[in-house]
Parts: C-alpha cells; sequence; structure tokens
C-alpha cells in the first residue's frame, strides 16, 4: 500500500489534489510552537468551535433518538423498504460512477488536456450546485417534455421520471464529482516514473494504465468510491424533483426521513440514526485504505519542497 | 424542521408574501417595540364581543378600537393568498398594527404553535390537525373555509383524463399525495368512495409538488384542491370529482387560547367571517360556510 508513492522527491507530480494532504496542515503547526502561545490557543478554541459545529447537531440527533423502541422503528417494512432501496441505488451509482468516473479523472490528470481547466471546472459544478436545481436540470433534460426525454418517449415509449433509474442518475449527478476529484488528485500525487518507465519497455497506454497506475492509486479509488457511496445515500434534493417518490421506486431514507418528519418524528429520527451508522460505517471502513493512500502523497509533496 | 436542501423548487412560494411585508414588519416591530406586549391589555374588554359593527364605521372592524402591535397569522399553505390579501387589508384598518403571516403545512403549524410559538391566530387545512391544538391548549375553532378535491391535468389534458377510474390506469402517470399528509388522506376517502384503486407514480410529501409534476406535463393526472387548481392559473386544469364522492375540507381557525394580542386576533378571524373575508375566499375557490 505505501510502495507505490513512497518514492521520496519526485520530479514532476505537482498536482493541486482535491483535498489538501495532511502534511500540509503540519507547516502552520511548526511554526505555531515558536509563536506566543496566545495564537496557539486562539487557534485551538477556534478548531474546537469548528468541530462543535459538525459534531453538536449529531449529538443532539443521537440524544433524541428512542434507543428503545430502535428496533420496532427500523423494522417497519416502510423503513426496511427505504433502507433496501437506497443501498441498491447508491450501490448501483457507485458502480457507475467507477466506471465513468476513473477514465475521466485519469483524463484530467493529464498535463497535456487541451482546456482541462474548463472540463475540471465542469466537473466541479455540481458540487456547488444545490441538488434541487440538479434536480430540475435532469427534469429538463430527461423528463417526458425533456431536452433527450421527449425523444426517448416518442421513439421508444421510455420515461425515466418515477423509476428507479432516474433515483440512480440523480445520485451519479451529485455523488460523480466527488470521485473523479479523489482519484485525479490520487493519480497526480501518484509516481510518474514508473509509468514512463513501463512505457519505455513497450507498454501500452492501457497495459500501463490497468497493470501500473491503477494499482497505484488504489486507494484512491476505494476513498473515492466511499465517498461517492456516502453522497449517493444521503441524496435528496435531486431524488425528489427529478425521480419522485414512491415507496420501493424512488422512495430512499432521505425522503423517507423528510416525510416522517411532520407525523412520525420518532421514525424520522430512527431512520437519521440508521443512515448516520451505515454512512459512518462505510468512511470508517474505508479509513484504513485512506489513510493508508494519502501519506504517501503527503511523502512525495513533502520531497518537492 | 429543517432539511439539508429545499425540499422542492417551489417551497419557497408560499414565502412571497412574507417577503414582500418583512421589511414592514421589521420597520413597525422597531417601532412598535416597547408597545408590544401592552397592547393586549389596552382596553379592558378584549374579545370577540367588541368586533360589533358601529355604524359609519368600516365593514371590517370597528374604527374606534385601536389595535395595534405585531399579530401573528398562521396558516395552512392553500391560503397564502387569502390571508396576505386580508393582512393587508387589517393593517390597512389598523395603522398602528403589523400583520405577519407564517404559510405552511398544517401539522407542521399545529406543532410550532402546541410547543409554544407566540401565535395569535392559526388556520389549518383540516380539522384533525386542529385538535392537536386544541386538545393541547384548549380554545373553540370555527369553519371559515371548505375546499374540495378536483381532478387536475396538465393544460390541454394530453392524457385524456375525464373520471376518477383514469387514476387507476397503469398506463398513465399518476401524481398524488402521500397518505401522510392531509391531501393524501383526504384523496384516499374519495378515491375508496368512488371504489377506485389508484396506480399512482408518486406520492408527493405535499400538494403543491403534485401540482408542480402537473405543471411540468410530467404527470398525466392528480388530485389537488381546488384552490390549487385556479392559484396555477391556466397551467393545470381542474375536472370535478362527482358530489356523491366528494370529502370537502374544513378550514378551521382558532384565536390561540392566551395569544398575545387577543383583540387583533379576533379582528382577523372575524375579517375572514365578514363579507370582504367571504369573498376573498370564494376568488380563491373555497366555499365558505
Amino acid at each position: 500500500m505505501t510502495t507505490p508513492a513512497a518514492t521520496g522527491a519526485a520530479p514532476a507530480p505537482t498536482g493541486a489534489g482535491a483535498s489538501p494532504p495532511p502534511g500540509a496542515g503540519r507547516r502552520p503547526n511548526r511554526h505555531a510552537l515558536r509563536r506566543p502561545p496566545v495564537g496557539t490557543l486562539v487557534l485551538g478554541v477556534l478548531a474546537v468551535v469548528g468541530l462543535a459545529l459538525l459534531v453538536l447537531p449529531l449529538v443532539a440527533l443521537l440524544a433524541a433518538t428512542p434507543w428503545a423502541d430502535m428496533v420496532d422503528l427500523v423494522a417497519d417494512p416502510a423503513v426496511v423498504g427505504a433502507m433496501r432501496l437506497s443501498l441498491v441505488t447508491a450501490g448501483c451509482t457507485t458502480a457507475v460512477c467507477l466506471v465513468v468516473g476513473v477514465p475521466l479523472a485519469w483524463v484530467l490528470a493529464r498535463d497535456d488536456l487541451p482546456g482541462g481547466w474548463l472540463v475540471r471546472s465542469l466537473v466541479t459544478v455540481p458540487l456547488v450546485l444545490p441538488p434541487v436545481v440538479g434536480g430540475v436540470a435532469l427534469l429538463l433534460l430527461l423528463g417526458r417534455r425533456g431536452l433527450l426525454g421527449s425523444r426517448l418517449d416518442t421513439w421508444f415509449g421510455v420515461t425515466v421520471p418515477f423509476t428507479s433509474v432516474a433515483v440512480v442518475l440523480a445520485q451519479v449527478f451529485v455523488a460523480l464529482p466527488f470521485l473523479v476529484l479523489t482519484v485525479e488528485g490520487a493519480l497526480r500525487g501518484a509516481d510518474r516514473r514508473r509509468a514512463l518507465v513501463a512505457e519505455t519497455l513497450g507498454a501500452t497506454p492501457a497495459y500501463v494504465l490497468r497493470r501500473v497506475t491503477l494499482p497505484a492509486v488504489a486507494p484512491g479509488i476505494a476513498a473515492g468510491a466511499a465517498l461517492c457511496f456516502t453522497r449517493a445515500l444521503g441524496e435528496f434534493g435531486a431524488t425528489v424533483t427529478f425521480a419522485g417518490n414512491f415507496p420501493g421506486t424512488t422512495r430512499t431514507v432521505p425522503l423517507a426521513v423528510y416525510l416522517a418528519m411532520d407525523t412520525a418524528p420518532e421514525q424520522a429520527v430512527a431512520m437519521s440514526v440508521l443512515l448516520l451508522v451505515v454512512s459512518v460505517a462505510v468512511l470508517v471502513a474505508m479509513r484504513g485504505r485512506w489513510v493508508g493512500g494519502l501519506p504517501g502523497r503527503g511523502r512525495t509533496r513533502r520531497g518537492d519542497r | 424542521m429543517t432539511v439539508p436542501d429545499a425540499p422542492h423548487p417551489r417551497a419557497g412560494l408560499p414565502s412571497r408574501g412574507t417577503l414582500r411585508t418583512a421589511p414592514v414588519v421589521l420597520l413597525v416591530a422597531a417601532l412598535t417595540l416597547t408597545g408590544c406586549s401592552s397592547t393586549g391589555t389596552a382596553a379592558p374588554d378584549a374579545g370577540p364581543s367588541a368586533a360589533t359593527p358601529t355604524p359609519g364605521a368600516s365593514t371590517v372592524a370597528p374604527a374606534e378600537e385601536t389595535l395595534e402591535g405585531t399579530l401573528v397569522v398562521l396558516a395552512a399553505a392553500s391560503l397564502t393568498d387569502v390571508v396576505t390579501d386580508l393582512a393587508a387589508v387589517l393593517e390597512a384598518e389598523h395603522p398602528g398594527l403589523t400583520v405577519q403571516t407564517s404559510f405552511g403545512a398544517s401539522s407542521a403549524l399545529a406543532t410550532q404553535v402546541v410547543s409554544g410559538a407566540p401565535a395569535d391566530v392559526i388556520v389549518t387545512a383540516s380539522p384533525a390537525t386542529m385538535t392537536t391544538v386544541t386538545d393541547a391548549l384548549g380554545g373553540d375553532p370555527v369553519v371559515v373555509a371548505t375546499n374540495q378535491l378536483q381532478i387536475a391535468v396538465p393544460a390541454g389534458n394530453p392524457g385524456g383524463v375525464t373520471t376518477l377510474a383514469d387514476l387507476a390506469d397503469p398506463a398513465r402517470t399518476v401524481a398524488l399525495c402521500a397518505a401522510e399528509v392531509p391531501c393524501g388522506a383526504v384523496g384516499a376517502q374519495v378515491l375508496a368512495k368512488a371504489g377506485v384503486t389508484p396506480a399512482p407514480d408518486t406520492l408527493e410529501q405535499d400538494v403543491r409538488a403534485v401540482l408542480t409534476r402537473l405543471q411540468l406535463d410530467e404527470a398525466d393526472a392528480g388530485l389537488v384542491y381546488r384552490t390549487d387548481v385556479i392559484a396555477a392559473d391556466g397551467a393545470v386544469e381542474g375536472i370535478d370529482v362527482p358530489a356523491d364522492v366528494q370529502v370537502p375540507t374544513d378550514y378551521p381557525a382558532l384565536v390561540v387560547p392566551d395569544a398575545p394580542h387577543p383583540r387583533a386576533a379576533a379582528a382577523f378571524v372575524a375579517l375572514l367571517q365578514g363579507p370582504v373575508g367571504r369573498q376573498a375566499l370564494e376568488d380563491a375557490g373555497f366555499d365558505v360556510p
């Protein structure tokens, strides 16, 4: 796991990763130690405030959870159905994102790509767009009267909204950028000399990608897939706008939570906790691989400096 | 209730009136901040009996009565236009009074009032949600309007929908309210009375979401309130449900017990029941008792 990228001073790979490497945070800390302790204290307090903003709402959620009735609430067929649909659609979404996202990341990571900055901006747009807007956009493209949807309807009699396929499409729209940017960062962080060596030995680009580059960035791909899966699991806005809201077909857990909020709040809380547990479990399960991948990049980068 | 992303593109719609009046609310609130808490006890006799019309005065509320402060009215989303208009009427009658309106799902409004949100008047789109308020706080609601379900279809009726039975056709795309929300519950009663087992493709979380599906021509038919069809202003067409299977929805209004402004609250409910209010309700597609 640590071998591919842990080769010290690599010449070229100075890519701007999607997320700052852990090593980048250590330099300010060293400076801070030389400063008066009051500065460190302020930084520490601000860091705690930041953490509290993220954690306290979840603490409130867990405090409001009816733990005694949890099993009954979660075993409700409606909840089980929503959870099954969420897991299946998020799994399909992750598969689709891997199939199209890794090649997209590979293209983006090439320095000789003309207009690469534009492509990267386009990939980033869904990250900053409200998901509801994404849902409206999907509807205008694939809805019954949409740009493509009207032709699908006329030629093949196929309508996409109100199907599980629409749920997957909505999830792909919001989750794909997470995978692409993570994998691109890993590709740029990886040592390219191995690929160059393989090429000089006569390997085709496809062979190099399959046998040299992809194994080296596997931790990055796994991290991207985990982020992609959890983001898909939590998708609400694009789904409710584009796909509809029907049990078993399009009502994923977030939609069920929103619907239950008015009528059965304790069930909404129970489902929220269930979703939280699954998401955290996925991220924790990936943590070993993830952390195993990033220090390699960090070491490479520090070697550059 | 807060969700990370907005539930629906039209979700912000009911707040237009609130947004429009927000600067006024702030201004008046600032001017009358100190007087606010005492207005409820400004006159010794407070209550609906004070709203007896006086000859020569306005038909809406007696001009002798000075109502001031910020009256808070919570109303079901389907009343957005009517209540916004009537709030402006009452404000015009009483220059010292500001009416702050808030619209949303009846169940959410009831929850707010029961958990102690400062409100003077609440008007819900179902007696059941009003019962949750009166069970907790007491009070005596009056029905100010009734609403009826209609089959709604996109303009031009592309699905060729004519009767409730068409909602059972799997080949048509049908959008209904989820059974958990009032429009879904009433819709289920209507369909049961008509002996129709619907084949919906989506069960939306509120009636406005159903309306949007129809406005965008993504669904062939849905069940919405007659007032929604009128509010859609031509974007959807309404088909009446036979009277023998219709289940009218009552809209009860309540002066919240221990309201901060009981006299202004009573004046607002009286306005709803009076000629001006009845006309506004009928224009919006409601029936008035």
